[in-house]
């Protein structure tokens, strides 16, 4: 019996039941408080569709072989051309929404391919690079913002009428479609379906796409290269596949947000957008060398609640915000607590 | 003369298999004395005793004993070693490329003279005394006979001078009275190894006592005072200079009565009418196993062996036709010439590869026995799959039931010993692991199957388990079978012919059944008359 029990803590990874537990504890302490727990859970709900296809991003580069994709900026830098395109040219609601991920594909495969092939050239420090092509791309885009040639008074500075403003507001364009999108009401709580069950097809499309012949060249790819290339499969261009999958995902992934955070955030925000993510697929078990689908839908939804409970129940109780201190905490501890066990949870 | 070394009755075991069984050795000062076996004769067990390895320490020690300048000593760990005077000049260089030769040889032995600095803060603040070290330098490359300047940084010197830069800092050491050489030439040229041999006989002259592990039969008879010959762990031959020829040397290294188990019959032998494959001046660039233009015909049907020492580059053969390995050259399959350096083509032209790295290349460790067996199939040809959610062949699903279906008939068939089909190959043995690797190849069904070592480090049941499934897929599916191995008694029980591999050439073909000589002789590179 004692065995079998440590067998299964050591499955699931002793983080993730600490993590588990402060969850679970922090639920209960704000019951005991008097908050909402319907409403606690809906926001949780929110966060966690809205971040989910982020962190599934990460799944594609783990596969290949390239580790994880600290350079998801890029992704989320195509997915705001997208959405901007659509913006510009008025389109709205629903289609409005589509259109952004559609403009922003090609602009992210092209990117994500190019981004493959850099990763190639810098085997062994993929990582550490692709930090850094994430930062200066962030910059680099800084001045694309304000040289862009859009026109829509709605996007652009009121005075001066040149270059697009720090934070642009979705209401009259596609804001939260997908939030309000089969949205369950019982009492006090609010069951987003749609945007849950979005991120929820996005995974298990990732899901067959890993048995796929392809999926699973990439993942041989990523395990053992010697064994790919053994078996006739072109190693480089499964992880250029890779980087790029894993872009278009992001792309994907920052649309999703923007309409559900209601606004579009330029010039320095998406500079940090990929350790959040990074964080969330680690608490879900995933190491740098292997990560499923299992581990980016429970590190999401543990990750996000922990950081939707823990804002409320703390300010509640300490009368002041310590959420963001505790969000800095627990990711970047995380994710330096990844790095340091080249192992993971299985 | 003075006796600098005796090692009495070694016996080593790991975990109950004897690697050396009663082995005596003797040098004396002034002798060069060398050591010769086959691969995994001993040689290098023999030289970690006397080295205190960790590794013979950590696995239960040896018994028997050894004695240095008539003294028995324990050694126990290389500093024993080194501070009873034995020095060591390793295969691979130890050299910093950056450092002069001089801070080569004198490396973590610097002289050194006080300074200001080190007054307070200890000796390792000394200032180096170069013109001392540059001076000890060259009276030791002097003793040696060379004329490389002391002041050169070693990086840009040639592979021989290094050899030279690394055998100085050993005699530089003052209390050095026997030096031991693991197969020093083996990165030389000709002329280069000419003037080491030269060297060391200038310094046997000196007193040192030499001990000089080789292949290179040639180089043993030139230069040894006596030839101690192993094999199996065991001495089979003490020579001393006047009984010492090649041929009597070869025939104790490599001589042992082979059974030839009586293969089943074939409807057609192969012959040279019917050539599969034709190699033509291959040159493979695999590190550590060069292969510099191989010329070989290999027959439709038949079971090739290649045979040849370690890093001969007999192992490049299989590597660099399946593209793992640059290669360059002509491969001529059935006539049509085959690409090199692309592994997808090759394998959809029917060959199939057991790769001598079982865990590094030949396996996915972490995942199951059937997604191995069934992988490279999957990928080369498009079998086990189905059709997926969206068009085309890259996006078709895999087929599980087939998988698994096919897994559980070749579990059956090849006997590999498992839990079932899901467990992880990571948790089988040596042996069962070999079995999942060649039900994979056979998933191919090649027409041409080629088998790096595919009895390494498996247990002597399992060996044969090995062997007889490779006769059995060449007599019933007429599959051509390439085998590379190190193990020559294995090759000369199932192979047609065998070819042997020296310096990245091929030497000659031989019959299973020549004559021991044949072979010693062939692997260390001489060509005999009369050899087919």
């Amino acid at each position: 019996m004692k065995q079998r029990l440590e067998k299964l803590v050591e499955r699931f990874g002793i983080p993730r039941l600490i993590i588990m537990a402060f969850v679970l504890a922090l639920f209960i302490l704000g019951s005991l408080t008097g908050l909402s727990t319907a409403q606690l859970l809906s926001a949780s709900l929110v966060r966690f569709g809205m971040n989910g296809v982020l962190v599934l991003a990460m799944v594609p580069t783990i596969t290949c072989g390239v580790g994880l994709n600290f350079g998801l900026p890029v992704g989320v830098l195509c997915g705001l051309v997208g959405a901007l395109i659509s913006m510009q040219l008025e389109l709205k609601g629903f289609v409005g929404f589509i259109s952004a991920i559609l403009f922003s594909l090609p602009l992210a495969a092209i990117f994500g391919w190019l981004y493959g092939w850099l990763l190639n050239r810098v085997r062994g420090q993929e990582m550490m690079v692709g930090t850094y092509v994430g930062f200066s791309s962030v910059a680099f885009m800084c001045i694309f913002w304000l040289l862009a040639p859009f026109d829509n008074p709605e996007l652009i500075w009121a005075i001066g009428g040149q270059g697009l403003r720090y934070t642009l507001t979705l209401d009259n364009h596609f804001g939260k479609v997908l939030n309000e999108f089969l949205l369950l009401k019982i009492g006090d709580l609010e069951i987003p379906f749609g945007l849950v069950g979005a991120f929820l097809l996005l995974c298990l499309l990732s899901q067959l796409f890993l048995r796929t012949k392809v999926g699973l060249a990439m993942q041989a790819a990523g395990d053992n290269p010697r064994f790919a290339r053994a078996a006739g499969i072109d190693v480089p261009r499964m992880r250029s596949l890779g980087a790029m999958l894993s872009t278009i995902l992001g792309a994907v992934g920052i649309i999703i947000y923007a309409q559900s955070y209601g606004f579009l955030q330029l010039y320095m925000a998406p500079l940090m957008m990929a350790f959040p993510a990074v964080a969330a697929i680690l608490i879900g078990g995933a190491s740098l060398a292997r990560a499923t689908v299992g581990h980016v839908i429970l590190g999401t939804f543990l990750f996000q609640t922990l950081l939707t409970i823990a804002l409320p129940v703390t300010s509640h109780i300490i009368g002041g915000d310590i959420s963001e201190v505790a969000r800095l905490i627990v990711s970047n501890g995380m994710i330096l607590y990844a790095l340091t066990r080249a192992g993971g949870g299985r | 003369m003075a006796q600098a070394l005796r090692m009495q009755s070694i016996t080593k075991k790991y975990y109950g298999t004897t690697v050396l069984k009663d082995v005596s050795l003797e040098v004396d000062q002034g002798e060069i004395h060398a050591l010769v076996g086959e691969n995994g004769a001993g040689k290098s067990t023999l030289m970690n005793v006397l080295f205190g390895m960790p590794v013979i320490h950590q696995t239960g020690g040896y018994e028997g004993e050894v004695y240095i300048g008539g003294q028995q000593v324990d050694i126990l760990t290389p500093a024993d070693a080194m501070a009873l005077g034995i020095g060591m000049v390793h295969q691979e260089f130890m050299l910093i490329p950056g450092f002069t030769v001089t801070e080569n040889i004198k490396l973590n032995r610097e002289k050194s003279r006080p300074s200001l600095l080190s007054r307070f803060f200890g000796k390792s603040l000394e200032i180096l005394d170069m013109e001392d070290m540059a001076r000890d330098s060259r009276a030791a490359l002097d003793k040696l006979g060379v004329g490389i300047e002391e002041w050169l940084p070693v990086a840009g010197l040639p592979v021989g001078y290094m050899q030279f830069v690394e055998i100085a800092r050993e005699i530089d050491k003052e209390n050095v009275r026997l030096l031991v050489f693991d197969e020093p030439t083996a990165v030389l040229t000709e002329s280069e190894a000419e003037l080491f041999l030269a060297a060391i006989k200038k310094l046997a002259q000196s007193g040192m006592a030499i001990l000089f592990i080789s292949h290179r039969l040639d180089e043993v008879v030139a230069v040894a005072d006596r030839i101690t010959v192993l094999r199996d762990g065991e001495v089979v031959g003490r020579l001393s200079r006047e009984e010492a020829h090649l041929d009597r040397i070869a025939e104790l290294m490599v001589g042992r009565r082979i059974e030839r188990p009586s293969l089943p019959p074939r409807a057609k032998e192969p012959s040279d009418d019917d050539i599969i494959l034709d190699i033509r001046d291959l040159m493979v660039d695999m590190p550590g196993e060069r292969l510099n233009g191989l010329n070989l015909a290999i027959r439709r049907g038949e079971i090739i062996g290649l045979g040849g020492l370690a890093g001969h580059g007999k192992v490049a053969v299989a590597n660099g036709i399946m593209g793992l390995h640059p290669a360059a050259g002509e491969v001529l399959k059935d006539g049509q010439p085959l690409p090199l350096n692309d592994p997808a083509e090759v394998l959809r032209q029917g060959l199939a590869f057991v790769s001598e790295d079982r865990r590094g290349t030949g396996l996915l460790l972490g995942d199951s026995i059937e997604h191995n067996i069934v992988f490279t199939s999957l990928q080369a040809q498009d079998r086990f799959l189905k059709e997926g959610f969206l068009p085309g062949s890259m996006l078709k699903l895999q087929d599980s039931a087939q998988i698994r279906k096919h897994a559980l008939q070749m579990i059956k068939e090849l006997d590999i010993r498992c839990r079932g089909p899901e467990q992880p190959v990571r948790t089988l043995s040596g042996g069962n692991q070999q079995k999942v690797c060649l039900a994979r190849a056979l998933t191919l069904s090649p027409e041409i199957l080629f088998a790096s070592e595919p009895t390494r480090g498996i247990d002597v049941g399992a060996k044969s388990l090995v062997l007889d499934l490779l006769v059995e897929f060449n007599r019933r599916m007429n599959m051509t079978v390439v085998i590379t191995s190190s193990e020559l008694a294995e090759l000369r029980q199932i192979c047609d012919r065998i070819a042997i591999i020296y310096q990245g050439r091929l030497v000659g073909i031989l019959e299973p059944d020549a004559p021991d000589v044949e072979y010693g002789l062939m692997m260390a590179g001489g060509k005999r008359a009369g050899v087919s």
